[in-house]
């Protein structure tokens, strides 16, 4: 199971009966198998990864440091939820360390996401502080390296 | 080959100029000056080194290890290497005195012919095989003696095949399983009849298992591990296939004192020692390597099942490999030879196999595919392939 998702993961394109050769399964046994994932939900989503800036579109990214109060008997759950449910914020981690929640917030300009922390973000009771640091450039995203791949040259025909 | 350079005399040596060169450098030349090939004529992984590999050199550089080392290698790698042994088979060397670090598994087979054959001494060469055995006791000052595997005995060589070609001159036995190009591995009996014809008739095993630890199905059989045998048994190996290392060379034999120390005088006087640099990189890959290696051997099961059952899906017969990373198709059904089905498969699709008499005239009638490209790659390969196959089948 942990290798379909591993295959999964790296590459949701692959079809069951792709699958199935590779890892010497049946192909129903892989449907079977992929349903049961997707039912349980630990197969949260399909989607392509974007690399937006090739694609000539503008977007920016900004990390946000949240300090919040968290609440008798729900936490950091509650004000997490009110945070995430705002369709500019991308994720939502708790964290140990200096602050409590980080947010990751797109838009398309800088000044819209500034003005989206400063009024919906900051404004939000139990929220105590804010801190947003812009992303100026994507390296490696979610384990795939954005630009300049490693190309290496090797012999065509070797022993 | 030339006679009669100017005043009619040769300088090259009679015995290296009658050594052909490798069949595998012949294709080479031929697919070099094509572009968009695909090339599954490759014998190394097309992954690079892991990171904290590489990592693990640059601090070595940093630190100032450049310097020669002890001729048999650094000891801590030695001890590393016989604390992998031992994990792995259960049998336990003297890391001062039973081990030798060299410059590629290459050359610890070289120096291994050299530390043991008398002129004319025979060593049994089990084909198709490797591109260097033969050349390398040749070279050696012995004589090759060519004993075919069989598909139907999964390219493993029997001791009853054996047999009758030794001889009062015969020295030793050659062995390389995970096999490069067939795939084949040993079983546990086929190994012990070896084992007991080596003993019955006092014959030194060589034991090339670079590929070991890409074994996919069933457990790796180590000669030296098996009863009787560590005493006449030479283990090579290396980091180049399991590690990715194919670039630093290093290698390792693993044998009797007597043995070792032969090839290290051999070694002191030509190589002095392999790379420091490559040795610290090999020690890291010994201790944190572990989980990397896995990754890559589980990627390349995965594209041997898929690029094992294309190949049988488009009437190329294939036995299944279950070592190293080689598929070996058969390519009877096109009524080609394997230099020709090779030569027209570049020249009309664009993928590069190489032809299976590279590994002696026993590889005649198959080609060796290497399936360390990626799975894309595969896939484009066995269309074009498919299609080939589709137009000359008869």
């Amino acid at each position: 199971m942990q290798e379909i998702l591993e295959l999964l993961e790296r590459n949701d394109r692959l079809t069951p009966a792709e699958i199935a050769v590779m890892l010497g399964m049946s192909e129903e046994d892989v449907k079977t198998k992929i349903a049961e994932l997707e039912a349980d939900k630990v197969i949260i989503n399909y989607r392509a990864m974007v690399n937006w800036e090739r694609a000539g579109v503008e977007k920016v990214n900004a990390l946000i440091e949240v300090k919040v109060i968290p609440q008798r008997d729900v936490g950091f759950d509650e004000i997490a939820e009110r945070i995430y449910r705002f369709p500019e914020v991308k994720s939502v981690f708790l964290m140990s360390g200096a602050y409590d929640l980080m947010v990751l917030v797109e838009g398309t300009t800088m000044k819209e996401v500034a003005l989206f922390v400063s009024q919906k973000l900051a404004t939000i009771y139990n929220v105590q502080s804010t801190a947003t640091h812009f992303v100026l450039k994507k390296y490696k995203l979610e384990g795939v390296i954005m630009e300049g791949k490693e190309e290496v040259e090797r012999l065509v025909v070797t022993p | 080959m030339s006679e009669g350079m100017g005043n009619g005399r040769s300088w090259v040596n009679k015995t290296i100029a009658a050594i052909p060169p490798s069949g595998i450098r012949r294709f080479f030349d031929l697919v070099a000056e094509m572009k968009g090939v695909i090339s599954l004529g490759v014998g190394e992984p097309d992954f690079v080194t892991p990171w904290h590999i590489r990592e693990a050199c640059f601090y070595s550089l940093e630190k100032g290890y450049t310097m020669y080392t002890s001729n048999y290698g650094l000891l801590e790698l030695r001890e590393e290497i016989v604390a992998d042994l031992g994990k792995n088979y259960g049998i336990s060397y003297d890391p001062k005195q039973e081990i030798l670090v060299t410059v590629g598994v290459s050359e610890a087979i070289d120096l291994a012919f050299r530390a043991i054959l008398e002129p004319d001494d025979e060593v049994i060469v089990p084909e198709p095989c490797y591109v260097s055995y033969n050349p390398c006791v040749i070279m050696a000052g012995g004589k090759p003696v060519n004993v075919t595997t069989k598909v139907e005995e999964g390219f493993r060589v029997r001791a009853r095949d054996i047999e009758p070609l030794i001889t009062p001159k015969t020295k030793a036995i050659l062995l390389c399983y995970p096999n490069n190009p067939t795939g084949g591995v040993m079983t546990r009996d086929v190994a012990l009849e070896l084992a007991e014809l080596a003993q019955k008739h006092d014959l030194l095993i060589l034991s090339d298992e670079v590929y070991a630890h890409l074994t996919y199905e069933g457990e790796h059989i180590c000669f030296a591990a098996l009863p009787g045998m560590q005493e006449r048994t030479v283990l090579l190996n290396g980091f180049s296939k399991a590690y990715a290392m194919t670039g630093w060379r290093l290698g390792y034999a693993a044998g009797p004192h007597e043995i070792i120390q032969a090839m290290m005088k051999i070694h002191q006087f030509t190589m002095l020692c392999a790379p420091i640099t490559a040795q610290k990189a090999a020690i890291e890959a010994l201790r944190h390597g572990e989980n990397e290696r896995r990754k890559m051997c589980e990627e390349y099961n995965r594209r041997r099942r898929l690029f094992v059952k294309g190949l049988n899906d488009m009437g190329l017969t294939c036995f299944e490999p279950k070592g190293a990373f080689y598929a070996f198709p058969a390519v009877g059904i096109t009524g080609m030879t394997s230099l020709e089905f090779s030569e027209q498969l570049l020249k009309e699709e664009k993928v590069a196999v190489v032809p299976g008499d590279a590994f002696g005239s026993f590889g005649e009638g198959y080609v060796r595919c290497s399936y360390a490209s990626s799975m894309e790659n595969l896939q484009e390969a066995l269309i074009r392939m498919g299609r080939f196959v589709q137009r000359h089948r008869h």
